[in-house]
């Protein structure tokens, strides 16, 4: 016999549209069976206690990056927490830090899409394409891996204590995707083309508290992309290389 | 007034691969209902087909055999000429995609990797490990930033205006700002993929209303094979999240309750690697003839994956022992994964031509929204994510060739504001009077298709279904929204799509009850073979002026594949 338990989901709400409101919480009590998610939950309640609650989902499957936000503390994934594993009778959910709120836990990411956009995140190549494939092997493949994995959630982003005191800072979602293209084996860019990041709103303004290590719901680790970026930038600096000629 | 050349709604894999092909010519608008980064196209797993001969045991494939291969997976009811052309175009695509930056697994060789998959004669699916969809849809995301398309993200198409066999435009809800906005356009794409969320149980994301399909079919467009749903053999129980075909390709096994590999008793020689169809029909007999295993959450079967060792499980399929773990707390390395069949993908959709023409001037369709048909009565697995790409692009040649010819050069504003102030009205409506839920209604309604309109199928089941769609339908007309604000209000947006949910249900199931026979993912147990001699057609369902579906029928193009029973 499987016992659903009672919670209290208290949620933070806010409108940027009536901004003489405070943000403040509201509650909501509801029985959850073992196993369900953060994100189950909160689809019961826009659906059968309060309909104006707003948050973003749609996976379900921690694929999509769309529900990250801060559930007893930690940021995670909505849709892959389960209620159950906080041991607690009370689940506070927030939304993502460092950036503004539009309404409840939906918040404005344009400043980390604009930051994503600045380090040209595709693959720049200079040598006309094969016919075929470029060819790459296997452990070249596997090098970019990790940064491959990233969701684009902005977990990362809302961790991140330089962003908390300087939003100008570029994030680390953005180095990670820049090394991601650093490491491909084909990928052409020159390190000219790396003065964006060599300063303090780029990779020398982290403080290597890893926090967005720990944030990332994809084991993704930023902090390794900005300290290969950051030997990077010094290796260019001693010894030149890697297509200088623009 | 908001005005584009060309307007694109869906930013998956069809619509940002159309943007991109362009953007560069035409002033493009691309709307979605999400970031694009967040479609639907992310969750692809297992990989895209294309007969590059890459694997050592692949080296005489040509796209011809893929061809079959897919005609043959699609019970013959695809367009051979369709088929022939998205076969044809795959290796381009594939390189493409890899020239543009997307990172596929390897051969020791280099070369781009290709695993064996379901009712394929070769191992052609080209994958990077098991998060296929997420490399390639990141890879079109970066590329229309690097070209600077004009993307709208949150705004969803509520309205496409059509008038005298004409496009106009759409309405668009600018989920954000709560704003209805009109936007003029010289040709229209729809890329606003499947229907899952109108089943229970569905490996769908939760935006995968088929509202794209409802808006166009009541705007008067023409829905083709609706009745043809497929059903993916191995969902996890409970959430019902995608496992990959590739677990099977890999070679994961299939286990009942009495230890048995049944796939042997129904396919001996394909076994697990049979068509998804097939394999979903005998998962679902084991269960219902007392060979499932029981769990809280329902009936099911094993996959297998541990005779693989953990090596290969992290090499090979990384994503499924991640989803796995966090999802119900099992590590396929050690454990089988509790899977049951799940709505998976719609064969039918819009009735579009191998240009994604429909029947109306400037009004274009691709990918799972659209029904060409390349994948017939049933899709084979790494087939979608090609179709989308190769149909995203052959739009993109298709609109500019019509808007050079004979294409509208002032959409009229005027048909707009008309129909801008028919959904003020509407929404004023939804948000002030009434006493049904919305989630009540959805709930209702998913729960009557995935009980009466499943794997398997009969008359009484499917006159039920009509009845209940139609009790549902009256009680939509009652709903309320709690919230009479636009902004942010995703309980409005949900009830304006569940409007269409209801259409595409309703076509659904009254092609299934139409249909008297079994073809591909469509089996009648009151008429279990297949009838090319009366059913070898395309269901057409075109709205009436009674409100309800007419349906008219239309003939399967043949070229160089007579259809043969279908044997694995």
């Amino acid at each position: 016999m499987i016992i659903a338990n009672t919670y209290t989901f208290k949620i933070l709400r806010y409108d940027a549209k009536e901004p003489e409101e405070t943000p403040s919480f509201s509650f909501y009590q509801i029985k959850v069976l073992p196993g369900l998610t953060v994100l189950a939950v909160l689809m019961r309640i826009r659906d059968e206690i309060d309909g104006t609650l707003s948050f973003r989902s749609s996976c379900r499957s921690a694929v999509c990056g769309s529900c990250a936000m801060v559930i007893n503390g930690k940021i995670d994934l909505a849709c892959r927490t389960q209620v159950a594993s906080f041991g607690d009778e009370t689940i506070i959910l927030e939304p993502l830090p460092n950036f503004e709120i539009i309404k409840d836990l939906v918040v404005d990411l344009t400043p980390f899409w604009t930051m994503y956009e600045k380090i040209k995140p595709w693959l720049s190549r200079k040598q006309p394409d094969p016919e075929k494939e470029i060819p790459q092997s296997e452990e070249e493949r596997d090098r970019i891996d990790q940064f491959v994995n990233c969701i684009l959630c902005a977990s990362c982003y809302g961790a991140c204590p330089v962003l908390a005191r300087n939003p100008d800072y570029m994030g680390p979602h953005a180095f990670a995707k820049l090394e991601r293209f650093m490491l491909d084996s084909r990928d052409e860019r020159s390190m000219r083309s790396l003065e964006e990041i060599n300063n303090e709103r780029g990779v020398w303004g982290c403080d290597t508290l890893l926090r967005c290590i720990d944030a990332c719901p994809k084991d993704v680790r930023p902090t390794d992309s900005i300290v290969g970026l950051r030997k990077k930038l010094l290796k260019y600096k001693l010894f030149g290389k890697r297509n200088d000629e623009d | 007034m908001h005005y584009h050349d060309i307007l694109i709604v869906g930013g998956g894999l069809a619509g940002l691969r159309a943007a991109v092909g362009l953007c560069e010519r035409y002033d493009v608008g691309l709307f979605s209902k999400v970031h694009p980064i967040r479609s639907h196209s992310i969750a692809a797993q297992g990989g895209i087909n294309a007969a590059l001969a890459n694997n050592p045991n692949s080296r005489d494939d040509t796209w011809e055999k893929h061809a079959f291969d897919t005609i043959k997976g699609s019970d013959y009811l695809a367009d051979q000429h369709a088929v022939e052309i998205m076969c044809k175009e795959a290796p381009n695509i594939v390189y493409e995609m890899e020239h543009w930056g997307c990172p596929f697994s390897r051969f020791p060789d280099r070369s781009i990797a290709q695993r064996p998959f379901g009712g394929a004669g070769y191992p052609r699916t080209c994958y990077s490990t098991d998060i296929t969809g997420h490399v390639l849809l990141n890879t079109l995301y970066e590329r229309t930033v690097s070209k600077g398309v004009k993307v709208y993200p949150e705004w969803f198409v509520v309205d496409l205006v059509i008038e005298n066999g004409q496009c106009h435009g759409v309405i668009a809800f600018d989920l954000i700002n709560g704003k209805i906005i009109p936007i003029r356009a010289r040709a229209t794409l729809f890329a606003t993929g499947g229907y899952g969320r109108v089943y229970f149980y569905s490996t769908n994301a939760l935006i995968n209303t088929g509202s794209g399909i409802g808006v166009a079919y009541k705007a008067g467009v023409p829905i083709k094979d609706m009745e043809f749903v497929q059903f993916h053999p191995t969902a996890l129980i409970g959430t019902n999240i995608l496992m990959t075909e590739a677990c099977r390709g890999e070679g994961g096994y299939l286990i009942n309750n009495k230890g048995e590999r049944f796939m042997e008793r129904y396919v001996p020689i394909a076994m697990e690697l049979a068509p998804r169809d097939i394999v979903s029909r005998s998962i679902q007999t084991e269960i219902d003839e007392g060979r499932g295993f029981d769990h809280p959450l329902g009936k099911y079967i094993n996959l297998d994956l541990r005779h693989l060792g953990e090596n290969k499980i992290q090499e090979k399929l990384p994503g499924i022992r991640k989803i796995s773990i966090d999802f119900i707390g099992i590590d396929p390395v050690h454990d089988p994964i509790p899977i049951m069949p799940s709505q998976h993908y719609s064969m039918g959709g819009i009735d579009t031509n191998i240009r994604c023409e429909t029947e109306i001037k400037g009004f274009y369709g691709a990918g799972e929204c659209a029904c060409v048909s390349v994948h017939g009565a049933n899709r084979l697995g790494g087939n979608s994510l090609l179709d989308t790409i190769v149909f995203g692009k052959l739009a993109s040649f298709s609109i500019p060739e019509y808007l050079e010819s004979d294409g509208l050069t002032t959409p009229d504003e005027s048909f707009l504001l008309r129909k801008k102030e028919e959904i003020e009205k509407k929404i004023k409506r939804l948000t002030s009077e009434g006493s049904e839920r919305p989630f009540s209604i959805q709930m209702d309604l998913s729960r009557t298709m995935s009980a009466c309109v499943g794997i398997f199928r009969t008359k009484d089941e499917l006159e039920k279904a009509l009845v209940d769609i139609a009790g549902i339908k009256e009680r939509y007309k009652r709903v309320k929204v709690s919230s009479p604000k636009l902004h942010m209000n995703y309980e409005l947006m949900n009830t304006l799509e569940l409007e269409f949910m209801l259409e595409v249900a309703h076509t659904i199931a009254l092609g299934a009850l139409l249909r008297e026979e079994s073809r591909g993912a469509h089996f009648r147990r009151d008429f279990p073979a297949r009838n090319d001699a009366e059913w070898l057609k395309h269901t057409i369902a075109r709205i009436g002026a009674d409100g309800k579906p007419a349906i008219s029928f239309k003939e399967v193009v043949i070229t160089n594949y007579q259809p043969m029973e279908r044997k694995y």
